[in-house]
């Protein structure tokens, strides 16, 4: 990005001469009059609706919003509320799985992709197809393919192995695990995308010296070539745990939050909280504690892209 | 001898690598084949256990009953409507959040003000904003506007939280044109919007469409926004979707719940598969540098 410095060269806003008319101050002010718009929709449904919530958690609203000041009241209900406790802890072990898995395997895949595969854009196209359905589609899916009753148990069964059991999403310990599956066949192929793309971004000839020395593929990868892909990792982490934070729609639509709240998150208890149970208080402040959480992943990692950015050019 | 053993261990190498190749893809596609041979299947056939094989008779009953007769709460219209809605929402949605976006990129690379950078970096947040923050708001400032619950009411808010995407996508288009090119149609004469429109927009062809794919799958497969804000027959296909899965009496109609989940699924499978290239650049648009 540019400084300020340099956009005095800029044709918007070059040195004006001394008796400008008026449509001469108009063209000067065009440039900013066309972003004011968008900019003032963003900067109010963004920025002040933010305030809104935060005014709303501090406030003493259950069923409709009330403008009164209760300080931190809300926050104390919040997290004296066992069901936000098993929200906060299966988001951390959602986050944890999710993250490990996705990340893995999708680094596995982008490296085996990279091996001169023949049918290398039918292969990536399959990989990617999950990311283009919505979560409430994957969700449908899922439920199907893993009730036990009639999905996967049931085929294995009828393999002949009569005592295998895969009931987790009937469990209340083990239906997070399921909801962990779908998220990674979801997300996946984005993890590999960026992964992909960061090894067709390493310069070939250092895989091919060191060959010449005698390292082994395994060896290359593990000490040169995955070092090399920081910049994606830091991508596909702070990606990945974005969506993990937000993620309600998969949630919903595979076990409801369920069975007996036992896979909540902190998007579903919101919504429970906001617009089912009449505490809108206790619910702007979960969302509070999401956008906090967010906001600390998030804005380092943008201004460390910003930064590089400027420094790039 | 050694070459010979050597080309072995890559045969066997390749061979590795071709079946791992092989078994992720057959992993991914399980759920979609699942989906597919179950909306064809006959109900009794589902219940004697036929989970993964063909069906022995393809039938579209589950479709056509998925497409215009399946129950949502109480109304028995079946997904059409809501297909309906959710054109009516995506539409618009996408023109405007991709015309607003094109503007803002470029006014952000080519008339750049004092605090461009300010009002870009304040955008950029708003692509990673966790909507649940936002939405009790939202709320209450649509139906001041008189447009709570309706389908004008989504294509608003979808169209302010899709321009933060838009405007990145542009930016980090536009900034790859060189600025001689519009100096020196400055200079020539051409106005702000002259230059916009015959120089920007038709070098900016391949981010358009990337900002309409992106803006078409986001919008179309929102769930969140259209359960918050519309209920009943003006709700989009994602939680009619979810209302038909969700229905507990009687016996479950796995059929039509697959049926109904394709239906709502088609529309931007279709647009992966025919402009998949556009639409992976739209989703790793995040992680390249803003």
């Amino acid at each position: 990005m540019t400084d300020i410095s340099q956009s005095a060269a800029v044709p918007g806003t070059a040195p004006q001469r001394p008796a400008a008319t008026l449509s001469a101050r108009l063209a000067r002010w065009l440039p900013r009059l066309v972003m004011a718009p968008s900019f003032l929709v963003v900067l109010i449904g963004v920025y002040l609706f933010i305030a809104w919530t935060l005014w709303i958690s501090l406030s003493s609203s259950a069923m409709l919003p009330r403008y009164d000041f209760v300080g931190l009241e809300q926050y104390v209900r919040l997290w004296n509320t066992p069901r936000w406790h098993t929200a906060v802890i299966n988001l951390f072990l959602f986050t944890g799985l999710f993250l490990g898995v996705t990340i893995a395997l999708g680094l596995l895949m982008a490296i085996l992709l990279d091996q001169n595969i023949r049918a290398e854009g039918v292969l990536r196209t399959v990989y990617l197809y999950p990311m283009a359905l919505s979560f409430i589609v994957t969700g449908t899916a899922w439920k199907w393919v893993l009730n036990p009753e009639l999905g996967v148990e049931k085929v294995v069964q009828s393999w002949g192995w009569d005592t295998f059991a895969f009931d987790w999403i009937t469990r209340p310990e083990t239906a997070i695990y399921c909801v962990v599956i779908a998220a990674v066949w979801q997300s996946t192929g984005f993890a590999m995308a960026i992964f992909l793309a960061g090894l067709r971004g390493i310069d070939s000839s250092i895989i091919k010296a060191a060959q010449i020395e005698g390292a082994s593929l395994p060896r290359i990868y593990a000490s040169i070539i995955v070092p090399l892909l920081r910049p994606a990792f830091l991508s596909v982490i702070v990606l990945l745990s974005y969506i993990s934070i937000k993620s309600f729609d998969l949630v919903l639509a595979l076990t409801n939050a369920g069975p007996g709240g036992s896979t909540e998150m902190p998007s579903t208890f919101m919504f429970a909280y906001t617009f089912q149970r009449n505490q809108m208080g206790v619910g702007a402040a979960s969302a509070i504690m999401m956008l906090m959480t967010v906001a600390a992943i998030i804005i380092p990692y943008l201004y460390s892209e910003l930064r590089e950015d400027t420094h790039g050019h | 001898m050694a070459t010979k053993s050597l080309a072995r261990q890559q045969m066997l190498g390749r061979l590795f690598i071709y079946s791992a190749l092989l078994l992720l893809a057959l992993y991914y596609l399980m759920p979609l084949w699942v989906m597919v041979t179950t909306s064809l299947k006959p109900l009794d056939e589902i219940y004697s256990g036929s989970f993964i094989g063909l069906p022995q008779a393809i039938t579209f009953e589950a479709w056509s009953k998925a497409w215009s007769g399946a129950c949502i709460g109480t109304e028995c219209t079946g997904l059409r409507p809501y297909f309906v809605n959710s054109i009516m929402m995506v539409v618009p949605a996408v023109l405007l959040s991709t015309g607003l976006g094109a503007l803002n990129g470029y006014v952000l690379t080519k008339w750049r003000f004092k605090g461009a950078n300010l009002v870009f970096g304040m955008m950029l947040f708003g692509c990673f904003l966790p909507y649940q923050a936002v939405i009790l708001p939202m709320a209450q400032v649509l139906g001041r506007l008189g447009l709570s619950g309706s389908i004008p009411g989504l294509v608003l808010v979808h169209t302010v939280y899709g321009i933060c995407f838009t405007s990145l996508f542009f930016r980090n288009y536009f900034i790859t044109i060189p600025d001689e090119l519009t100096k020196a149609a400055q200079i020539d004469g051409a106005g702000f919007f002259r230059i916009f429109l015959s120089i920007m927009l038709p070098a900016a062809l391949p981010i358009i469409v990337v900002s309409c794919i992106w803006q078409f799958t986001q919008v179309w497969n929102d769930f969140l926004f259209g359960v918050s804000f519309t209920s009943g027959s003006d709700t989009p296909i994602t939680v009619a979707l979810n209302n038909i899965v969700n229905v507990t009496t009687g016996r479950k109609q796995y059929n039509v719940d697959m049926a109904s989940a394709m239906i709502a699924a088609i529309p931007t499978l279709l647009v992966y598969v025919v402009a998949g290239r556009y639409f992976v650049r739209g989703l790793t648009a995040g992680a390249v540098k803003g």
